[in-house]
């Protein structure tokens, strides 16, 4: 699979390492009252759907930059590849 | 070698109650009768019936592990009016796709008891089925090059005999006696010796399911192919029958065994698994004369390989690590697999491979699988098993089977519960935290 990095072009996947579902960018409230729930969620369960989906790829051996990349998991075609802090943003997270 | 009893759930039941009719039909008789007659009087090895608008247990995935649960709800559990929903034809899942290792060598205990068990069973499975599995038990052997790693394994070679199961730990010169080929001399990863588990082995994978189906078949099993399940009933909390490809089929209790397809299939229920799939490749090269005596694991590359009875040798390696559907990988596993293949045995450089594939598999978040009830009543679910549910097939229809007829877990499998993420208590063998492809 190619990577077409934002900042650098397309990239040969075996430079990335991939972490999984973008949601874990979503890390739930720790102050919520359904805390102890919300973390469980967040940290064991996914939809692993068939067909598109969002993850998180780690450019290791290039600029260590994270990626959420758009991916079908049927074809493993590439449609979208945005920086995570880009995608985190535009979430609404500021951080 | 030393041979093993079982210990099964109804004492009552004998755990070969075969008909006289079934043990002629491949009776040495019936097959030198037929060699005389052009091979033209075999029937088909089991029925190919149309569902019934009603059963009491449906199996859905006819894999190894659904065939292997509907073969045990029968013969040890005594139920009846069983049927498996499948898909495409049986055998044409994992079952059919691995690369047939059968052992029990494990380390945390809520494993190593079921895989014994497994394993157990393994030995006796042709006599159970009437049915030649080519169970091979030639041995297994896990390579170690440093110290820490032969601690490490006779840290594992003690929880597997703690658990029943055999465990030899060889040196250096041990493993050149059986395996004179291998890369002994790595300047950097040395083979110092392996744990051996001698009763490991290999074993026909199709004809695991064949077996399974022919015998649960003549216990009156449907095992109904091209019958896909669309969706499931659920009236106040509890789950009375499917949708399917070739209509609604109504059922007391509804056993989940797809394997690969778990979360799309259980999201039909609207439950959320903590399983991804992903593909794992393999690999078989053209047909040698024997050249391996069992089968090899490196201890530090993910490689491993056997050698087929048709003399192709079999190997593999990782998982390719990202979420797929595909049955099929990408070069860089293909190039990280025969590395490890030329830095263990470089004798493997002169095979030429013939056959590469991948297989969808059900990677769970600790690495173990669940065998559990789910929150709907009725509604039972078997899945996450990694790379390595092949070996389990005995013991996961076995314990399956136990849950669906008793509504209580298998004594081997009482760990494999859905809330022991929730609550702390991950299986995990390799110590790598909730992220599946690191197992
Ligand atoms: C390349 C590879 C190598 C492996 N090597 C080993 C090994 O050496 N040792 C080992 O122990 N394990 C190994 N495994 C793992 C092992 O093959 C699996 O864990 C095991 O086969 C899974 O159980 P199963 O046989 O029931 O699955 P499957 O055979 O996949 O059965 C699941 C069935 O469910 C059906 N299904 C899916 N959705 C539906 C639906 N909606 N309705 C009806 N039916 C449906 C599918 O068509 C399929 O037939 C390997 C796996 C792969 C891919």
């Amino acid at each position: 699979m190619i990577i077409n990095h934002p900042l650098l072009g397309p990239r040969d996947a075996s430079e990335f390492v991939v972490l999984g579902d973008a949601s874990l960018i979503d890390r739930p409230n720790r102050k919520s009252e359904t805390a102890a729930r919300d973390f469980y969620e967040y940290q064991y369960l996914r939809n692993n759907p068939a067909g598109e989906h969002r993850e998180l790829w780690f450019h290791e051996q290039g600029d260590r930059s994270w990626l959420v990349v758009t991916r079908n998991t049927l074809t493993h075609k590439i449609t979208h590849v945005e920086l995570a802090r880009e995608f985190a943003r535009s979430q609404g997270r500021s951080k | 070698m030393r041979r093993y009893s079982i210990v099964v759930a109804h004492k009552k039941t004998s755990i070969y109650p075969l008909c006289s009719e079934d043990k002629l039909r491949y009776s040495a008789f019936n097959i030198l009768k037929q060699a005389l007659t052009g091979h033209n009087g075999w029937k088909p090895a089991w029925r190919n019936p149309e569902p019934k608008p009603e059963y009491d247990i449906i199996i859905v995935g006819g894999g190894g592990h659904g065939l292997a649960t509907a073969h045990y709800l029968a013969s040890i559990f005594n139920k009846k009016n069983i049927a498996v929903l499948e898909k495409g034809w049986i055998g044409g899942g994992n079952v059919g796709r691995n690369t047939t290792i059968i052992r029990s060598n494990y380390l945390l205990h809520e494993n190593e008891g079921f895989y014994e068990f497994s394993l157990k069973l393994w030995e006796d499975l042709e006599q159970d089925l009437n049915y030649n599995a080519m169970v091979s038990q030639r041995g297994i052997i896990n390579l170690y090059h440093s110290d820490p790693q032969r601690d490490a394994y006779i840290r594992r070679g003690n929880a597997m005999m703690l658990n029943g199961a055999d465990a030899v730990l060889l040196d250096a010169d041990e493993v050149r006696r059986k395996c004179p080929f291998l890369n002994f001399d790595n300047a950097r990863f040395p083979i110092m010796g392996g744990l051996w588990q001698p009763r490991g082995g290999t074993v026909r994978h199709d004809a695991v399911a064949w077996g399974y189906a022919r015998a649960a078949d003549q216990r009156g099993v449907d095992i109904i192919q091209n019958c896909e399940v669309t969706g499931f009933k659920i009236e106040n909390g509890k789950c009375t029958g499917v949708d399917t490809s070739r209509g609604f089929i109504k059922a007391k209790k509804i056993g989940v065994s797809v394997a690969g397809s778990s979360s799309r299939v259980m999201a039909k229920a609207s439950i959320r698994l903590p399983i991804e799939s992903h593909v794992l490749q393999a690999f078989v090269s053209e047909g040698l004369k024997p050249v391996i005596p069992g089968v090899i694991t490196y201890g530090a590359g993910h490689f491993y390989v056997s050698q087929s009875d048709k003399g192709g040798l079999v190997f593999g390696g990782d998982i390719d690590g990202y979420n797929s559907y595909a049955q099929r990988g990408g070069m860089p596993v293909v190039q990280d697999v025969c590395e490890g293949g030329m830095s263990v045995m470089p004798m493997i450089g002169k095979a030429r491979i013939l056959r590469m594939w991948g297989g969808i598999v059900d990677m769970s978040m600790d690495g173990s699988p669940i065998i559990d009830k789910t929150h709907i009543d009725g509604l039972y679910f078997n899945g996450g098993w990694c790379y390595g549910g092949f070996k389990a097939t005995p013991a996961s229809g076995y314990s399956f089977a136990h849950l669906i007829a008793t509504d209580t877990p298998h004594k081997t499998a009482q760990a494999y519960r859905f809330d022991r993420f929730e609550k702390g208590g991950m299986i995990d063998e390799k110590g790598m935290g909730g992220q599946p492809n690191l197992h």
